[in-house]
């Protein structure tokens, strides 16, 4: 076990400095930083901006310069609000974990009873059902699903607010929308993997023991189906950010991926390095705990 | 004997077995009613695309301040020669759609095409060759997963430039890292078969051991995944397109389109909900054909 958390945790650090190469990348890859962030300049002053944000120096060294200021928090000033841009992202940090957190927590709600429910009852009139729903919630823009619940509920019913995030009812329409991206994958893992598991001897030979059907299900079943759910979440959770940030903007929430996305449309270099590397790092980290978590749970592999 | 008629069974039952299954899998795809409802939308959409000039009623970029915010025809006020409405400048949004299926396509079929390529090019090796390879192209998978792509893409699209060559550039080398791991673990699963053992044995080598015997055995699950992923990048393209940063043209796109339709939402809801629709249909589509492909072509399944 010792072994296998120093090597994921080695894994972990290489992993770090590959995404901190890429964040460093996005500013290189753009040819000139300096044409993007000034255009209208004159080459004299560009000269300048150059020299003083340190572009002239070889870009091995500038990368080392990159690492040795991320790992301090150091990214620079945003060129737009002339403010730290860690402490912007910082700042909006909570709201955008918020959103996930409530997100996966209804599409969690939601698509476990939904899919141990149609893998029990197999070929039912529900089981059809959640696969017609899944296989609409996999198809929909999560952008266009948010417009079309703030037409229903904000627009038509004025049952909510339209867009904002200033009280609970603000987090409604997000967290739904975000959910309703999440929940058809968990839905779908809930259901093969229960199906799976439910068809294994040991299952059988739980029920032959008479064992009632709803304890077999929770407590011989669900418990092992439960190993992909935790691996496919952490796995797919750059996705749900990626949902997240598109989910912002739709809404008009203050949180990291509005911050980002405004950040990328205004050039905002610093920004955009920071807060993508930050998201990248949370990805990083649930995708430690989840591997860990993992093989914690699963003994085939504890043993080892 | 040479290698090939050790390595593989005799040629004559192979074309029959392959005869056999390729109209097994005809058979399960006609099936199922859904793969027809799939395969008729995507007809559509893709008739639609090629035709989008001859079978759209109007210009697409035809503006009229007199006919803006027409509501569709079924709906007070409506117009018969504006089916779906039109916008906040008057254009007709069905045409729009129509013409905005070229794009979505498009950028669909070639972004997967550029993963494609460097996905199962880095799988095949990182499986067959294992070792420093495997830890470098899986560690460089790891990272491009640590990044939610769509702020990948986003961010390189930005200092790029937009641009449909950009658009299907970005989204291919952002997509290609299920390739890798898809057909890289298939590799090391048929690596241990006895008809790769064969071949090693007769000393096939390793350029014909990749292209004779590993790489079309992963044919099938490259296909149900291309399937897969053309859906995923018709949403990604969608997505960068309402966040501002699409084929920065005037040819009008889908997301483009809901993007507008946004600030608009109250007073015309028609603007953001059709195209959205066809999103909708389109993407759902493609992924009925490519889950019934991959029951279709699962030989485990029966």
């Amino acid at each position: 076990m010792t072994t296998l958390l120093l090597r994921r945790a080695i894994r972990v650090l290489v992993v770090c400095v590959g995404v901190s190469l890429i964040t460093f990348g996005i500013l290189q890859l753009s040819g000139d930083p300096v044409a993007l962030m000034m255009p209208e300049a004159p080459e004299a002053d560009r000269a300048k901006l150059r020299e003083a944000m340190g572009f002239n120096d070889p870009v091995a060294l500038q990368f080392v310069r990159f690492v040795g200021n991320s790992i301090r928090g150091e990214f620079g000033k945003s060129f737009y609000y002339r403010a730290p841009a860690l402490d912007l992202v910082l700042e909006r940090m909570p709201t955008t974990l918020t959103l996930t957190v409530l997100a996966l927590g209804l599409a969690v709600l939601v698509s476990i009873p939904a899919g141990i429910y149609s893998a029990v009852y197999r070929y039912s009139l529900l089981d059809q059902i959640v696969t017609v729903v899944v296989f609409l919630g996999q198809s929909m823009p999560v952008f266009w699903t948010g417009i079309m619940l703030m037409l229903l509920f904000a627009v038509q019913w004025r049952l909510l607010p339209v867009s904002g995030w200033e009280g609970w009812q603000f987090m409604i329409l997000p967290a739904v929308t975000l959910g309703t991206f999440q929940a058809p994958l968990l839905l779908r893992i809930v259901r093969s993997s229960m199906l799976e598991v439910l068809g294994l001897d040991y299952v059988r030979t739980a029920r032959s023991k008479g064992v009632s059907e709803w304890i077999v299900i929770c407590r011989h079943a669900l418990v092992n189906a439960a190993l992909p759910v935790v691996t496919v979440t952490g796995l797919q959770f750059g996705i749900l950010l990626g949902g997240a940030v598109i989910t912002e903007t739709v809404f008009a929430v203050p949180g990291v991926g509005r911050l980002i996305v405004r950040a990328i449309l205004q050039l905002d270099f610093p920004v955009v390095q920071a807060g993508v590397f930050l998201l990248a790092m949370i990805v990083v980290t649930v995708n430690f705990v989840v591997d860990v978590l993992y093989a914690y749970l699963n003994p085939q592999i504890r043993v080892r | 004997m040479d290698a090939q008629t050790l390595a593989q069974p005799a040629p004559a039952t192979v074309e029959v077995g392959r005869a056999a299954a390729r109209s097994r899998v005809y058979r399960k795809l006609v099936r199922h009613p859904m793969t027809i409802v799939g395969g008729l939308i995507l007809l559509v959409v893709f008739g639609s695309a090629v035709l989008a000039p001859l079978v759209a009623p109007h210009d697409p970029a035809k503006q009229s301040l007199i006919r803006r915010f027409t509501p569709p025809y079924w709906a007070k006020g409506g117009d018969v020669r504006f089916a779906l409405g039109t916008d906040q400048v008057g254009r007709d949004i069905l045409s729009r759609i129509l013409h905005g299926a070229r794009i979505s396509l498009l950028v669909g079929v070639c972004a997967v095409t550029v993963s494609l390529v460097v996905g199962v090019t880095l799988g095949l090796f990182s499986g067959f060759l294992g070792g420093w390879v495997d830890t470098v192209v899986m560690t460089v998978v790891d990272v491009t997963l640590s990044f939610p792509q769509l702020l990948l893409a986003l961010a390189f699209v930005a200092v790029l430039g937009p641009g449909l060559g950009n658009i299907i550039l970005v989204l291919g080398l952002t997509g290609w890292e299920r390739y890798a791991r898809v057909v890289r673990a298939e590799v090391l699963a048929l690596r241990e078969k006895d008809f790769v053992e064969a071949a090693r044995a007769v000393g096939a080598g390793p350029l014909r051991m990749l292209s004779r015997h590993l790489l079309p055995n992963t044919f099938s699950s490259i296909i149900v995944l291309s399937t897969l992923q053309v859906a995923q990048a018709i949403l990604q393209e969608a997505a960068l397109s309402f966040l501002g940063l699409g084929t920065g043209s005037a040819y009008p796109t889908w997301g483009q389109m809901i993007a507008l339709g946004r600030d608009f939402v109250t007073v015309a809801w028609w603007l953001p909900t059709f195209p959205g629709l066809a999103i909708l249909l389109t993407v759902l589509a493609i992924n009925l054909v490519g889950d019934r492909l991959r029951d279709a072509l699962d030989p485990r399944a029966t």
